[in-house]
């Protein structure tokens, strides 16, 4: 358990993001109970898996409460808009200030990084950029397309 | 279209705490539209009334400017969330924050992401009022900014703003059209670099059926004062808006 984590920095994004899912099912899916939940999180966002799942499962109390949850990791790939070129978060050399903003603002990325090979900041994200829900099992949910 | 995103499902929540949302918009770009927004929330602070204003202008976030802030990270306070600063007693929030206030290239999609991002992550403290900066154009952020309080906020209201040039008049008309298709809710006009004579201004107001709710002069003495809240207000520009304060409230 990362409680006393927590408790030092009880107040992070994640929480807000965690009520956003819940909110989700709850509402907006329309679920009445949640037996299994797929979440995918995007390296570029860089949320903290148990901060979030923590968040996660204390607002779900007071909701309908959740099943069990997968999280998969996606990393973070970018091509040039100009160039074509790919690339990955590897060996970006982020620093601490910038890994923050992109974590609160993921789009942030593109004033932090520019293509390797041609300097421009015009690139997709390709994936990896944040918090995504991939899949839902329970009663009651309505799971769109 | 919103519906699935997860932090579209939070945004209702969010803004619920603020009474009406005033979206300052003009598809010409520099009739004015920053500095309205600013000095009205400004305004609005001055008077005693609990203010916030969020620059959505996200490749050229330029309200800092008014406010005499340099943005970045500190400012910002996180409480499961983000809790906006106050900076002479209104509640801020740029995208600025998160660049430095450094050059972002963005592109349709992405501009939607920031907005919904930002909007379901900031905490706003009871607000009587809160101002929305908008960049030139009709295109994602004014669009994105427009059906989201439309869909979720129960007071969302659209100021126009122009001058008295036919091409600003132009702009300001297609944005009125495309607002009353729509149904959205124009609170109305204002004219900015005012000459205090009848112009195409009213015309417009009278062919829209929309009021002129306050006319701006022009003020060589703005330039001197930005950064400078209240020396802002103090301004001819400044006290114009109390105009448009009484007429909102
Ligand atoms: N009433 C006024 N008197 C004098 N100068 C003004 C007045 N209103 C705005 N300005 C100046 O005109 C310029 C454009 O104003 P502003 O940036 O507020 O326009 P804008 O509509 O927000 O522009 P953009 O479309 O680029 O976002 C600025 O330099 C501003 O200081
Ligand atoms: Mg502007
Ligand atoms: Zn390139």
């Amino acid at each position: 358990m990362h409680l006393e984590r927590l408790e030092v920095a009880p107040g992070v994004h994640e929480w807000a993001l965690a009520e956003a899912v819940l909110k989700t099912l709850y509402d907006t899916l329309g679920c009445r109970r949640v037996d299994r939940l797929v979440l995918g999180l995007g390296e570029l966002q860089a949320i903290d898996r148990d901060v979030f799942l923590f968040a996660l499962k204390t607002l779900a109390e007071e909701m309908g409460g959740i099943g069990r949850v997968e999280v998969r990791e996606v990393e973070a790939r970018f091509r040039c808009r100009r160039c074509g070129y790919e690339w990955t978060l590897k060996g970006a050399g982020l620093g601490e200030e910038e890994r923050e903003a992109i974590h609160f603002v993921p789009e942030a990325v593109h004033v932090y990084l520019s293509c390797p090979r041609c300097g421009s900041h015009d690139f997709e994200v390709v994936s990896g950029r944040g918090l995504a829900i991939i899949d839902v099992e329970g009663e009651g949910c309505r799971v769109q397309e | 279209m919103y519906r699935s995103d997860p932090r579209f499902s939070v945004i209702g929540d969010r803004l619920r705490s603020i009474d009406t949302v005033l979206v300052v918009a003009s598809p010409k770009g520099g009739v004015g539209k920053t500095t309205i927004a600013a000095l009205t929330a400004l305004a609005a602070a001055g008077r005693g009334l609990q203010a916030g204003l969020l620059d959505l202008d996200l490749t050229n976030p330029c309200t800092h400017i008014v406010l005499g802030v340099d943005p970045g990270l500190e400012l910002i306070e996180e409480e499961k969330g983000i809790v906006p600063p106050r900076i002479h007693g209104v509640s801020y929030m740029t995208v600025a924050f998160f660049t430095g206030g450094r050059g972002l290239a963005l592109r349709g999609g992405e501009a939607t992401n920031v907005i919904l991002e930002i909007l379901a992550v900031t905490r706003w403290p009871r607000l009587r009022l809160l101002v929305v900066d908008t960049p030139p154009g009709i295109r994602d952020e004014v669009l994105d900014i427009l059906n989201i309080a439309s869909t979720i906020h129960h007071d969302s209201r659209v100021v126009v703003v122009t001058t008295a040039s036919r091409m600003a008049l132009e702009a300001a008309r297609r944005l009125l059209g495309i607002l009353r298709d729509g149904g959205f809710r124009v609170a109305g006009l204002v004219e900015n670099m005012a000459t205090g004579a009848r112009s195409g201004v009213d015309e417009l107001a009278e062919a829209m059926g929309v009021e002129v709710l306050a006319r701006v002069p022009y003020d060589p003495g703005l330039e001197d004062a930005l950064g400078n809240p209240p020396a802002l207000l103090k301004t001819r520009a400044g006290r114009a808006l109390e105009q448009l304060l009484g007429k909102l409230f």
